[in-house]
C-alpha cells in the first residue's frame, strides 16, 4: 500500500511536450538550455531545436513533434518581428492551440505587442526557473478547464499581469 | 478528440498535422489503427554515446531525401527516472533538414516504464509505412539492455562506433555486434579510425562465413556516406530476424502488461517485506492475467 500512495500522485502528474526554440541569429543559448533542463527536471518532455532557426523551421518542428508548448528564446533584438511571425504561422498551420511563451532580452515596451500576438508569458533575465514551471501549470489548468490559452485563442490572459 | 482511424485517413493523404497527432495518440494510449501493409523498411541505428549517430543520420537522411525517398527519423532519448522528464536534443545535430517536405523527424522519450517503448514503436513504424514513408530510421539511446531490445525490432541494424574507443568490442559481449548488419566507424578524419575498423574486421573474420561490411565514414566531413548508404540499401534482412522481432514484441507486450498490472504495487510491497517469494509473486501475476486477460 505504501508504494501505491507514493506512485498515485505521480501518475496524475501532468507531463507536456515542449519545444524550446532559438529564432534569429544570436548565438547564445545558455538561457534556452537552462530552461530546457529545468523543464525536464519538472517532468516534461523537452525538445531543444538548436540555434538559428527560421520561423518556418520552428513551426515545422512544433508540428512534427506535436508539441503543446513552444518556448522562444531571443537575445538579438529580433523578437518584435520574429515572434509575431511565428505566432501567425502557427495559427495558419492549425497549431493555434499551442501555448507560446518567450524569454531572453525583451524590453518592457515590447511585451504588450507580444501578448497581442498570442504569447502568454515573457520571462526576462534572472527569472527563477520555477516561475516557468508555475506558468505552465497554470496554463495547463486553464486549458483543461476550457479557458482560451493557445496562441490562436482569443484570450485576455497572460502570466505577467 | 479525433478518432485515430480518421487521423490515419488524412495522414495517408499527406497531412503532416494528422500524422503528428496520430503518433501522439499511439504514444499516449498504446492504441493503434489497423494497418494492412507489412511493416516497411526500418533501419535501426545504435552505438555508444558520442559516437556521432545523430550527425551520421543527418548525413544519410540528406542522401536519401535527395534521391527522392521519404525519410522518417524516430529519435529515442532517455527519460529521467527521477523527474519522468526528458531532454530530446537530437534535433540539434540534424540541422538543415527541418524544411524538406520528405523528411519527418520525431523525438520519442524512451518511456517511463521498462518495456514500454517497443509496443508503441511498432505501430508508429507501421503508420509511417502506411503513410508512404519509405525509409524509417530509429535512433536508439546508445547504451544498455533496452538498446539490445530495440535492435531486435528493426529489420536492419547499423552499429556506429568512433575511433579508439574499443566500445564496439564491448558491444560484442552484449550481443549487439552479432545483431548488426552493417558497422560504421565514424570520425574517420581523426587518427585511429582506420585501425579501429581493422580491429573490428579481424574480430568479425573469426567466423568464416561472416562477410559483414565495416565502413569508415566521417559524418562531420561527409566522407564515406554514399558508400554507407549503398551498403545499407544492398543489405537484406537476415532471416533470423523475423523470429527475433516476434520474440521481442512478445516480451515487450508482456513487460508492459506486467508493469501496468493493477496489483503490481501490492505485490512489490509484499516482496519488499518478505511476505511472499518471487516465485509466488509470479504465480499470482500469471494466474490473475489468465483470469482477467492482459
Amino acid at each position: 500500500m505504501r508504494l501505491l500512495e507514493v506512485i498515485l500522485p505521480l501518475a496524475t502528474y501532468i507531463n507536456m511536450r515542449i519545444v524550446i526554440a532559438k529564432p534569429g541569429l544570436d548565438g547564445h543559448d545558455r538561457g534556452a538550455k537552462v530552461v530546457s533542463r529545468a523543464l525536464r527536471d519538472g517532468g516534461h518532455d523537452v525538445i531543444y531545436t538548436g540555434l538559428r532557426k527560421t520561423p518556418e523551421e520552428i513551426v515545422r518542428i512544433v508540428n512534427d513533434e506535436d508539441a503543446e508548448v513552444l518556448g522562444l528564446s531571443t537575445l538579438s533584438g529580433a523578437h518584435d518581428s520574429l515572434i509575431p511571425k511565428i505566432c501567425e504561422q502557427l495559427i495558419e498551420n492549425r497549431l493555434g492551440s499551442v501555448i507560446v511563451f518567450a524569454g531572453g532580452i525583451i524590453p518592457e515596451r515590447d511585451i504588450e505587442a507580444l501578448f497581442r500576438s498570442g504569447v502568454r508569458a515573457v520571462f526576462g533575465p534572472g527569472t527563477p526557473t520555477s516561475d516557468v514551471l508555475d506558468f505552465l501549470n497554470e496554463a495547463l489548468i486553464r486549458k483543461q478547464n476550457g479557458n482560451p490559452v493557445g496562441v490562436g485563442d482569443d484570450s485576455g490572459w497572460n502570466w505577467n499581469d | 478528440m479525433t478518432d485515430i482511424s480518421d487521423l490515419l485517413e488524412s495522414a495517408k493523404l499527406g497531412d503532416r498535422r494528422s500524422l503528428s497527432m496520430l503518433i501522439s495518440a499511439i504514444s499516449e494510449s498504446g492504441d493503434s489503427p489497423i494497418i494492412n501493409t507489412a511493416t516497411g523498411w526500418i533501419l535501426g541505428v545504435t552505438g555508444p554515446p558520442g559516437s556521432g549517430k545523430s550527425t551520421l543520420i543527418g548525413q544519410m537522411v540528406r542522401k536519401w531525401a535527395s534521391s527522392g525517398e521519404r525519410v522518417a527519423v524516430l529519435a529515442l532519448d532517455p527519460t529521467s527516472p527521477l523527474s519522468g522528464g526528458s531532454l530530446l536534443a537530437d534535433r540539434i545535430r540534424m540541422e538543415g533538414d527541418d524544411l524538406r517536405e520528405n523528411v519527418f523527424v520525431r523525438s520519442i522519450p524512451s518511456g517511463k516504464t521498462p518495456g514500454a517503448i517497443s509496443p508503441i514503436l511498432w505501430p508508429i513504424c507501421g503508420v509511417l509505412t502506411e503513410c508512404g514513408w519509405t525509409r524509417i530510421i530509429v535512433e536508439t539511446v546508445g547504451t544498455g539492455q533496452s538498446e539490445f531490445r530495440i535492435a531486435a525490432l528493426v529489420d536492419r541494424l547499423l552499429l556506429v562506433d568512433g575511433p579508439d574507443r574499443g566500445d564496439i568490442i564491448q558491444a560484442e559481449k552484449a550481443g549487439i555486434l552479432e545483431l548488426a548488419d552493417v558497422i560504421a566507424v565514424n570520425k574517420s578524419d581523426l587518427p585511429g579510425a582506420s585501425s579501429a575498423a581493422q580491429h573490428i574486421r579481424s574480430s568479425l573474420s573469426l567466423a568464416s562465413d561472416d562477410n559483414r561490411e565495416v565502413v569508415l565514414v566521417s559524418a562531420k566531413e561527409g566522407h564515406g556516406i554514399q558508400e554507407l548508404v549503398e551498403i545499407i540499401e544492398k543489405c537484406e534482412p537476415q532471416n533470423t530476424r523475423g523470429k527475433m522481432m516476434m520474440m521481442e514484441r512478445l516480451i515487450s507486450e508482456w513487460d508492459a502488461a506486467l508493469v501496468s498490472h493493477p496489483e503490481i504495487d501490492n505485490i512489490i510491497s509484499e516482496l519488499c517485506d518478505g511476505s511472499i517469494t518471487v516465485r509466488q509473486a509470479i504465480e499470482i501475476l500469471v494466474s490473475s492475467m489468465r483470469d482477467g486477460g492482459l
